[in-house]
């Protein structure tokens, strides 16, 4: 029999807090799921640094990559299986595109990547592609197999409805995050109907649409998506944490350059410092390894990066005010020169974070904009977008909400022993 | 502070103005692939290579005040202006970013057409593969686009010619 088509003897099952069971019966998948690059996943925080703040968030990409592949399973298996419009020959294609979208996902992956400019999307499409154990299971299903799971995931294959699967607006990804980083974070946000969602998906044309009969639960969708945003994702305490970890990887970098001796030398990060990453270093790293060198520099003497580190590890985060750039700019100029003459680098002690989102946007004709739109099958089998037969979406469609935040040590600036008439200028500047 | 936001600003300022959305999109994505430190990601998209993180920092910036965005109805399409104020050339005067080649490369971009643009940028997403996989890519992925051999040509030459000019940068 072909790989492709090869079933496990019996049925396997993990069991998992949000979909309840998660049922693997190809053997390709359950091949993949215990490579090495795969269950690396489980050393990578579904939420970076959301743990600071609600410490149930522990769960790992692993989580996460399985919930989205059991979502995928149940629409290809249960819901498009015999529908017009879907080929059945792409099932095993979506379930591995879904099982690995989030293969190349560095440690904290968020602040990682926006400090070495890095890219997980890259990585995912390199992990698949390049030597490794991934590669050798998706290439016994055919030689070409491979390359077509990386154009999915990078959104650069033709198989449009496969992409929307994994990649839109309401897709596999979207509806797992949203449901599993509510269960784990305790917040009473992020639930909708997903099982009414996944009843009312069809395969149409270039991408998965939603019969009109499934509208409101597509509506809590988005309510919920909103929601988490600005309770969980971007959480100020989140974002201090995010900004002390950032700070920490580009001292880091920084002392490196400056031929700084390192008591813990950053071994696991030289090959990023000096632009020479390959993927066998960077599969090497992962959260567990992160965390010992922040552990391990807290003892070194160079200041910035003690103080950081303990930061981190001991949770002493920054604290933050409102901050609206437009009108204090020139203010935040002003506390840069106090904080220099307060002895703290503002480069690291005093940092503006912006966080915004977008919940739902829609084509409008005649206008450029990339995002596929919600498309909703009506009962005469037109196609109509979301957002005009919505008045809930309708009104947050488009709509953007933006938050600023200066983050400050404030332990550091309510010590008086030192520069204590700057630091009172530097404490009525910030209203503290 | 604000350093990614400042990068931007730059980038309109050494161009002047820029029209259109997708235009600007291309733009920041052809200059961070020759050698530019922006930071917004860019996945693939309708049009070719597009960022999210840019979309939002532009809309950051027009809602800040430093970028107008003035909406043109050019009669069945709208198409979207963008220019630096006189606030957000104060901001940057006190924020600059040292991009040296920077204007001379935006300065030749913003000549070339969109659609130009989109092939350079589509060029570039694929420069991993060898030229007659991306001449497919192009071929499969903009086939609405109907790309000919010649702009295909050129836009290697752009791209050479692109790297050239950003050379003392990088």
């Amino acid at each position: 029999m072909d790989y492709a088509e090869q079933k496990l003897k019996e049925e396997k099952v993990f069991k998992d807090p949000v979909h309840r069971y998660v049922h693997v019966r190809d053997q390709v998948i359950w091949d993949l799921i215990g490579t090495k690059e795969f269950q690396r996943l489980r050393r990578i925080k579904q939420l970076g640094t959301s743990f600071l703040t609600f410490h149930g968030a522990e769960h790992s990409r692993f989580n996460h990559s399985l919930g989205v592949y059991e979502i995928i399973r149940r629409i290809v298996d249960d819901v498009f299986v015999d529908r017009p419009k879907w080929n059945k020959e792409d099932r095993l294609l979506s379930l591995c595109a879904g099982l690995l979208h989030d293969l190349g996902h560095g440690p904290f992956s968020h602040s990682f990547e926006k400090v070495f400019a890095l890219d997980h999307e890259y990585f995912t499409q390199a992990i698949i592609l390049g030597n490794t154990e991934v590669n050798a299971v998706l290439s016994r299903v055919e030689p070409n197999f491979p390359k077509r799971v990386a154009e999915v995931i990078g959104k650069t294959s033709e198989n449009k409805i496969v992409i929307s699967l994994i990649s839109s607006q309401i897709d596999a990804d979207r509806m797992d995050y949203l449901q599993r980083d509510a269960y784990f974070t305790g917040v009473s946000y992020g639930h909708f109907d997903m099982e009414r969602i996944l009843r009312v998906m069809r395969p149409h044309e270039d991408q998965v649409v939603i019969k009109k009969t499934g509208m409101h639960a597509v509506e809590d969708y988005i309510m919920s998506r909103y929601q988490m945003y600005w309770q969980v994702y971007f959480h100020p305490v989140t974002r201090s944490a995010e900004v002390i970890l950032t700070k920490i990887l580009h001292r880091a970098k920084e002392l490196y350059h400056d031929q700084y001796v390192f008591h813990q030398e950053p071994t696991h990060f030289t090959s990023i410092f000096e632009d020479t990453l390959t993927l066998e270093d960077y599969l090497k790293l992962d959260e567990s390894i992160i965390l010992y060198y922040f552990q391990m520099w807290q003892d070194e003497e160079d200041d910035i990066l003690s103080d950081l580190c303990k930061r981190f590890v001991n949770r002493n985060l920054f604290k933050y005010v409102e901050f609206d750039p437009a009108k204090e700019y020139k203010k935040l100029a002003e506390l840069s020169t106090l904080f220099i003459k307060a002895g703290l680098d503002p480069e690291y002690y005093l940092v503006v974070d912006s966080s915004s989102d977008l919940p739902y946007d829609f084509y409008r004709p005649g206008e450029e904009e990339e995002r596929l739109p919600i498309q909703l099958l009506m009962g005469n089998g037109d196609i109509r977008e979301l957002s005009r037969e919505s008045e809930i979406v309708d009104a947050i469609s488009g709509k953007r909400r933006t938050d600023h935040k200066l983050y400050y040590p404030e332990d550091l600036l309510i010590d008086d022993t030192t520069k204590k008439n700057i630091k009172e200028q530097i404490r009525t500047l910030l209203e503290l | 502070m604000l350093k990614d936001h400042a990068k931007l600003m730059q980038a309109l300022a050494a161009s002047g103005e820029i029209t259109g959305r997708k235009k600007l999109q291309k733009m920041i994505y052809i200059a961070k692939k020759i050698t530019f430190p922006f930071q917004e990601r860019f996945q693939f998209h309708f049009y070719g290579p597009y960022s999210e993180e840019l979309t939002l920092r532009m809309e950051e910036l027009c809602n800040m005040g430093f970028v107008d965005e003035v909406k043109e109805n050019k009669g069945g399409y709208y198409q979207y202006r963008y220019t630096l104020t006189e606030t957000g050339k104060e901001f940057l005067s006190l924020n600059e970013i040292d991009m040296p080649c920077l204007e001379d490369c935006m300065t030749d971009m913003n000549e070339q057409s969109a659609r130009f643009l989109e092939l350079v940028s589509t060029i570039l997403y694929f420069d991993n593969l060898d030229r007659k996989e991306v001449e497919e890519k192009v071929h499969t992925l903009k086939k609405k686009q109907n790309y000919t051999e010649e702009e295909i040509d050129q836009a290697y030459a752009y791209i050479e010619q692109l790297h050239q000019k950003a050379k003392p940068h990088a």
